[in-house]
């Protein structure tokens, strides 16, 4: 006896978002495990040649000092890489097709694409702790703001690469994006050092960069010590991604680059 | 009843070039319909218009009596699109892909018709192959399966058998032919004449973004009353007063257009007048390509031999061979 189909209203979205998570999910030597050895050399390089000569935050070596700054940059960028390279390269084969004439809504398009990247950035930001946890000495003072942050910083990114992803129609556009813009942003926001060791001119400027307000309130779940106040950290990365939502809502809805 | 698809004044502009010039025309529940017409006619357009994947500069169009914009979910779940180009992604196996699209139309326990869908496209043995390794028959018949995993009750096909083999050609023919009689609604864009003139009931023509001709296959054949008469002669030398009705000069041979039957009568007592023996006498119905040629000729009256000449190459499509006769379409 066979089961005759049903119509679920939120299947459309489950299979979006299962379809991107496997897509990241079957090549994870890639799109996970590569990201999480570039942040070790990271941490091996810094960690090892300013040992001893760095101290941000009183008590805290640099090295443990590096790791949260290191786990959400590899957050932010894996996030930011998983929608806008998929987006972009459905686009370049011309398969975004198969889900462009479903009758996927705009929210359940965009949620799907968002969620998948938020999985994969919080799963190498997670694999980047694992992996280092155990020969640095790091303490976990507020494990629920880590997580809030690491969330929220992966949505923003998540959303950016959705933009990324439907405005690029080529490989160099997505990387003038990817070089320009969101590596300048992540190297600047903080994430080997604290803003306070800047010039005034460029710990000013640092405050116009919202990647500094995700790392700083990411790094405040560990230590407890921050730049600024992670109720504030929050509320900019909050506003940020709301306001990224919406504007890509609305270019989903206008059609932008997908429905000509 | 609300007709299968509603298309009304639609316009497409992109800058200066009018891809689609108030296009209308409706296609009624369970018909196969024809859209024909030459490269840049505006067939994908108009057909992208009514997937969703282009939005009309002017006019509307509805689906099942869904509208194409204001209500896309239940215009979209209506419709089942087989594109024109070879799409596919290449993380994925074939049985993964039709699971992923019958997910995306909201079905849950979708796969004894997946199967189905796979049995009757002999898919079934190749379920489980990645689509990176199939050939690109085999894709094409994963894009039909695609189109079908939703039981859409329209479907519209953009030039499925371009660069498909023979066999697969039929095999589709007929799976669609069924669909159609199971009360699904066919549109199809063709290049070759002979399987829209087999299969369509309705046809329209567009030529530069405009409808030239609508009508059904029957009317349009029956549109031109003349015949065709093809001759081998011996000696091989056709009298003065018969060159005027030549359209070709054939190897050995002469084709002849005719305004009707009776004018054969008066051909062969010239022929006997002149001392000439006939080796070969064939007399022969007007195909659709004759009624597409002229037609095509006619929507502008000024386009020359060459214009024909290209339009007879597009029908045999890039491999430049004939395809086989409507019989073995059937």
């Amino acid at each position: 006896m066979s089961i005759p189909s049903t119509y679920h209203p939120l299947q459309g979205f489950y299979t979006l978002f299962r379809k991107e998570w496997l897509r990241f999910w079957k090549v994870n030597v890639q799109t996970i495990l590569a990201p999480v050895l570039t942040a070790l050399l990271f941490l091996v390089v810094f960690a090892y040649s300013l040992r001893g000569r760095v101290e941000i935050f009183p008590g805290v070596d640099y090295a443990a000092f590096l790791v949260p700054g290191l786990a959400m940059m590899s957050v932010l960028q894996n996030a930011f890489a998983n929608s806008a390279s998929s987006l972009m390269q459905s686009k370049m084969t011309g398969n975004i097709i198969f889900v462009l004439l479903p009758p996927l809504s705009h929210p359940e398009f965009f949620s799907a694409y968002l969620l998948a990247a938020v999985a994969r950035g919080v799963i190498v930001g997670a694999g980047v702790f694992l992996a280092t946890v155990w020969f640095v000495d790091l303490r976990v003072e507020h494990p629920l703001w880590a997580v809030v942050f690491g969330f929220a910083g992966s949505g923003v990114m998540g959303t950016l690469g959705i933009i990324a992803g439907i405005h690029s129609d080529k490989v160099d556009e997505l990387a003038a994006f990817q070089n320009f813009i969101i590596l300048p942003l992540t190297f600047l926001s903080g994430v080997f050092y604290s803003i306070h060791s800047l010039p005034p001119f460029w710990q000013a400027l640092s405050h116009f960069n919202p990647i500094f307000y995700m790392v700083d309130g990411f790094r405040y779940g560990f230590f407890g010590q921050s730049d600024v106040s992670p109720w504030l950290s929050l509320a900019i990365v909050a506003t940020s991604f709301f306001a990224l939502s919406f504007f890509t809502l609305w270019l989903l809805r206008a059609g932008y680059k997908l429905r000509h | 009843m609300v007709p299968a698809i509603q298309v009304e004044k639609v316009s497409k502009h992109y800058g200066a070039l009018r891809a689609l010039d108030e296009v209308s025309l409706t296609v009624e529940r369970g018909e196969f319909f024809g859209l024909l017409g030459p490269n840049g006619a505006g067939k994908t357009t108009l057909i992208n218009i009514l997937a969703g994947l282009v939005l009309a500069t002017r006019g509307g169009a509805r689906v099942m009596g869904h509208d194409v914009v204001r209500q896309y979910r239940e215009a979209r779940r209506a419709l089942g699109v087989v594109p024109q180009e070879l799409v596919f992604d290449p993380f994925f196996t074939v049985r993964e892909a039709l699971a992923f699209q019958s997910g995306y139309f909201g079905l849950r326990h979708n796969q004894d018709w997946i199967d189905e869908v796979m049995h009757h496209l002999d898919l079934a043995a190749r379920a489980e192959t990645n689509m990176r390794a199939l050939s690109g028959g085999m894709k094409r018949r994963v894009l039909v399966a695609q189109a079908l995993v939703h039981k859409p009750p329209v479907i519209v096909l953009d030039e499925p058998t371009a660069g498909v083999d023979v066999e697969l050609r039929q095999a589709l023919w007929r799976f669609v032919r069924r669909l159609n009689q199971d009360g699904h609604t066919i549109v199809l864009t063709t290049h070759y004449l002979e399987e829209a003139e087999a299969l369509c009931g309705r046809i329209a023509m567009l030529k530069q973004g405009r409808v030239v001709a609508l009508d059904t296959t029957q009317n349009l054949l029956r549109r031109h009353s003349g015949c065709y008469l093809e001759l081998r002669l011996q000696p091989d030398r056709l009298p003065g007063t018969l060159a005027p009705l030549v359209t070709q000069r054939r190897e050995g041979g002469y084709r002849l257009a005719l305004r009707d039957y009776n004018e054969v009568e008066r051909v062969i007592a010239e022929l006997r007048a002149a001392g000439l023996g006939i080796q070969d006498l064939e007399v022969m119905q007007p195909d659709l390509e004759e009624i597409f040629v002229q037609i095509m000729r006619g929507a502008d009256g000024q386009e020359s031999g060459d214009d024909r000449r290209k339009t007879m190459d597009e029908r045999r499509g890039q491999d430049g061979a004939l395809h086989e006769p409507i019989e073995k379409i059937r």
